[in-house]
């Protein structure tokens, strides 16, 4: 084996071929396989995706780092589960291009967050969090209340979603903007069509609390209030029952 | 420095120079309705630089002709320079976010500077600015020294350089404008990921090159070691990015990859940006400088062709040991902890290899701060390997995930192994460079040593103090089966080790900063003629046989 090596090291190319075929294996063997075993991902009928606006304030989230203290994985431990309420599911991300699972938790899960406070509840505790939480450490995020929430080019976020895989249809894609602005003002013209196109459960509401402008935070409390609404399979009874380990 | 350069060198810098403009503006053109827009500048700013340089030195006299008689070195030094002031910035951010845990309210009213904005700055800043440049200066330098070969050109490795740090730079500020992917480790959006993969092609191309003119028939295992550093970090990096952009004049782009497939290609990713970028390479460091310094062969070959095979493969199985518990399919959990275990048999080779090449100098460990710095980078080296082993393995990762024992462990790994390498290789290798007969002072040498040392121990001490006192809060139970802390419980007792940590990066912030003047100020020293034979010569090298 020595002796080989002793031949291996002396050219370069060969050297260089013989690290990426090694290295190359493991990463091969875990990541192929879980695009091709079905079970790695459930089955469900009552999975949607997310309104334009949702996405906007996933992408909010992911421009000021939220992910960096929270995670979006509740684990299969009996704590957690009782703590934040039932486990993760794999098909709950399905649509996450890309994934916040997280790896820090400086605050609490948000996994289970989404229709856990009120819409005031979450746009106070952005603005100031130690008005709601005297010693919370978390940043005060002040100016995505003043901030109008960009919408152009929704069609485009909503294209590029289509291309990574998620089931927009055209019409969503066209509507995008139009629907954006519709849910976050309720009462306007574009408030049935939010509904028929991403189901009558959607929220429709002035989520900062001011029906006039669309602003960032309007499409930030969206979004944390969707988190593990997309489908109700992890709260079927027999997935509750299934405690953790 | 341009003296170096023959008059049609000079002219390739400003061909590349418009490259580099002429894409800048046609991004800056697309991205004109788009933050994109503002940030294509800075390709611009760089290809204006380069054309500049290029030109105001164009008509100066051609280079003497014996250069080819020595190594090209100028790339190293300026490397040693970014690296340390990468080094202070990212470090800077370190403690400033350290400190923002316990204050949150010590920063900006604006979004730039708020913690989830600054923290990627600070992983970018010390990882890729302050590791990278460390590992690209001293590649640069040992290649040449182990191949008893010149770099093949004198225009390539300023690519090398200045792209790499192009790219830093579009990373730390397009984070603070809100242009993240938020994948750790890889957070820079595509077109920054795509002007990398061509520095980066670059960087192997001129590796593999100046291996292919050695005069010595053996590569010497810092070579292994650097070139798996580079072309598995080329490999995980283009596979995680994969992504697509809404526009060619968009900066926001969608991963193509979801849930837990992304999570999973993630995760693979980010572990082994641990193991290829702050092992492998800083490893490929310690092989050359802790002998050298030691002036004592490596204590087994064997012993280091075993551990470099072992880390090469086992290494790419464990990136799974991050999503334990999670919704990814157990299966791949039980991968990822079984291989991470095994790790710890080669990590344990190449520390056992660096402390019993100390064996029998420890005189010289006693006396010399920088062999010192070497050698407890070795220790942390292995602590750490034995921690994450340890970490990895589920029950035990149902506590420490999600806490600061996570922290707790990457710093005793950043701070003590990666750090204290660079610290020792950089105190070593500058007299060489510069050809000075030693460094300025070696007092602020040992006055880093300490500094850093103390900053490390107090950083990771308080840390795992307050992972485990956070994992156990969140898991205990009251005598009636309801768990006895709220989450708010839990956040209040981590303040004082998050002010002790706070202090302690201050510790070590410092020595970096003493070292910055240390290095500046040796090479403002006079020339020494006769230390260039101890650079020159390779035969303490030869690994023992
Ligand atoms: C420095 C770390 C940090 C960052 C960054 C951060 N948070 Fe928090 N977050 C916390 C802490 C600590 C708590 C618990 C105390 C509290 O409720 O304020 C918390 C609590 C929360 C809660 C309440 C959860 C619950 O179940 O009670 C929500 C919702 C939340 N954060 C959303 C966000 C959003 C959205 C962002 C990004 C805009 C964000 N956080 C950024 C630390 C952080
Ligand atoms: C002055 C020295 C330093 C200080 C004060 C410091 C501080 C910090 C802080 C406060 C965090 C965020 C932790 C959290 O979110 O809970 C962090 C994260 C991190 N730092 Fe540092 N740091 C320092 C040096 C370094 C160095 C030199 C490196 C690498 C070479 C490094 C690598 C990292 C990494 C990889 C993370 C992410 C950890 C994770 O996701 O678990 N740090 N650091």
């Amino acid at each position: 084996m020595f002796k080989t090596h002793y031949k291996l090291e002396r050219n370069s190319v060969a050297l260089a071929l013989g690290i990426i075929v090694v290295s190359g294996i493991g990463g091969l063997v875990e990541i192929a396989p879980l695009f091709t075993i079905d079970e790695t991902v459930e089955e469900t009928q009552d999975m949607r995706t997310y309104t334009p606006l949702e996405l906007m304030g996933r992408n909010i989230y992911i421009s000021e780092g939220c992910y960096a203290c929270h995670s979006q994985m509740v684990r299969t431990l009996r704590n957690e589960v009782e703590r934040y309420g039932p486990y993760s599911l794999a098909v709950e991300s399905k649509y996450d291009h890309p994934h916040l699972w997280g790896s820090k938790r400086t605050g609490p899960d948000l996994a289970r967050v989404g229709a856990k406070y009120s819409d005031a509840w979450h746009v106070a505790h952005l603005i100031n969090p130690r008005d709601v939480v005297p010693t919370s450490i978390m940043p005060k995020y002040g100016w995505l209340a003043k901030t109008p929430l960009e919408m152009k080019d929704l069609s485009l976020h909503l294209k590029a979603q289509q291309r990574v895989g998620v089931p927009y249809t055209d019409e969503q894609v066209e509507n995008a903007t139009a629907d954006a602005y519709a849910q976050a003002t309720p009462e306007s013209a574009g408030q049935d069509g939010v509904l028929e196109r991403y189901g009558e459960a959607t929220n429709v509401r002035a989520f900062d609390g001011d029906p006039k402008t669309v602003t960032q935070m309007d499409a930030l409390v969206a979004y944390l209030q969707i988190i593990g609404q997309l489908t109700q399979v992890p709260y079927a009874d027999n997935n509750s029952e299934k405690k953790g380990e | 420095m341009m003296a170096q350069l023959t008059s049609s060198e000079r002219q390739n810098i400003i061909a590349i120079g418009l490259a580099i403009l002429i894409g800048g503006f046609t991004l800056a053109i697309l991205g004109r309705n788009d933050i994109l827009g503002i940030h294509a500048l800075l390709f611009v700013a760089a290809g204006g630089l380069a054309i500049i340089v290029g030109a105001r030195n164009l008509y100066k006299p051609e280079p003497s002709e014996d250069r080819s008689q020595s190594y090209y070195d100028d790339p190293s030094k300026v490397g040693i320079f970014l690296a340390l002031i990468w080094g202070i910035f990212g470090m800077f951010i370190g403690d400033w976010i350290a400190w923002l845990m316990a204050f949150p309210d010590m920063t900006f009213s604006e979004g730039w500077s708020s913690f989830g904005r600054l923290r990627p700055s600070h992983t970018t800043g010390v990882i890729f600015g302050f590791g990278g440049n460390a590992l690209i200066a001293t590649s640069f330098h040992v290649v040449q020294r182990t191949s008893r070969a010149r770099l093949p050109s004198q225009v390539l490795p300023w690519f090398v350089l200045w792209g790499y740090n192009l790219f830093c730079l579009l990373g730390v500020t397009g984070y603070f404008m809100g242009i993240t992917q938020s994948r750790e480790y890889a957070e820079p959006e595509w077109y920054a990921d795509i002007w990398l993969v061509i520095v980066w092609v670059s960087y192997f191309g001129l590796y593999i090159w100046t291996l292919a003119r050695r005069k010595e028939p053996h590569i010497y295992v810092s070579n292994w070691y650097y070139m798996a550093f580079i072309l598995v970090v080329a490999v995980l990096h283009i596979v995680n990015n994969l992504a697509v952009p809404l526009s060619w004049g968009s900066a926001k782009s969608y991963s193509l990859f979801s849930g837990v497939q992304d999570a999973m290609t993630q995760w693979w990713y980010g572990h082994n940006a641990v193991a290829f970028f702050l092992t492998a390479g800083f490893l490929g460091m310690m092989y050359y400088y802790l002998p050298k310094r030691a002036q004592r062969p490596i204590y087994s070959y064997r012993m280091s062709i075993i551990s470099f095979w072992g880390i090469t493969f086992f290494y790419m199985w464990a990136g799974s040991h991050h999503l334990h518990y999670t919704a990814l399919p157990h299966w791949v959990q039980n991968l990822g902890m079984s291989f991470s275990v095994m790790l710890l048999v080669p990590s344990w080779a190449s520390a056992g290899n660096a402390l019993m090449t100390l064996n029998g100098a420890w005189h010289r460990v006693r006396d010399d701060a920088v062999l010192r710095f070497m050698m407890v980078a070795a220790i942390f080296y292995g602590l750490s390997t034995f921690e994450g082993s340890f970490m990895a393995i589920r029950p035990v990762n149902s506590l420490s995930h999600y806490t600061d024992w996570t922290v707790g462990h990457v710093h005793s790994g950043a701070l003590g192994w990666v750090a204290m390498i660079v610290f020792g290789s950089f105190y070593a290798l500058v007299p060489w460079l510069w050809k000075r007969k030693s460094m300025y002072s070696a007092r602020l040498i040992e006055v880093h040593f300490w500094l850093a040392l103390a900053g490390t121990v107090v950083y990771v001490f308080a840390l795992w103090n307050a992972g485990i006192i956070q994992g156990l809060m969140w898991r205990t139970y009251n005598d009636g089966g309801t768990l006895a802390y709220s989450f708010m419980e839990s956040v209040d007792a981590m303040r004082p080790y998050y002010v002790a940590r706070g202090i302690g990066g201050l510790l070590f912030l410092t020595g970096t900063i003493l070292c910055l003047y240390n290095v500046w100020m040796t090479t403002r020293m006079a020339t020494e003629t006769d230390t260039e034979s101890v650079d020159q010569s390779v035969a303490t090298l030869q690994p023992a046989e």
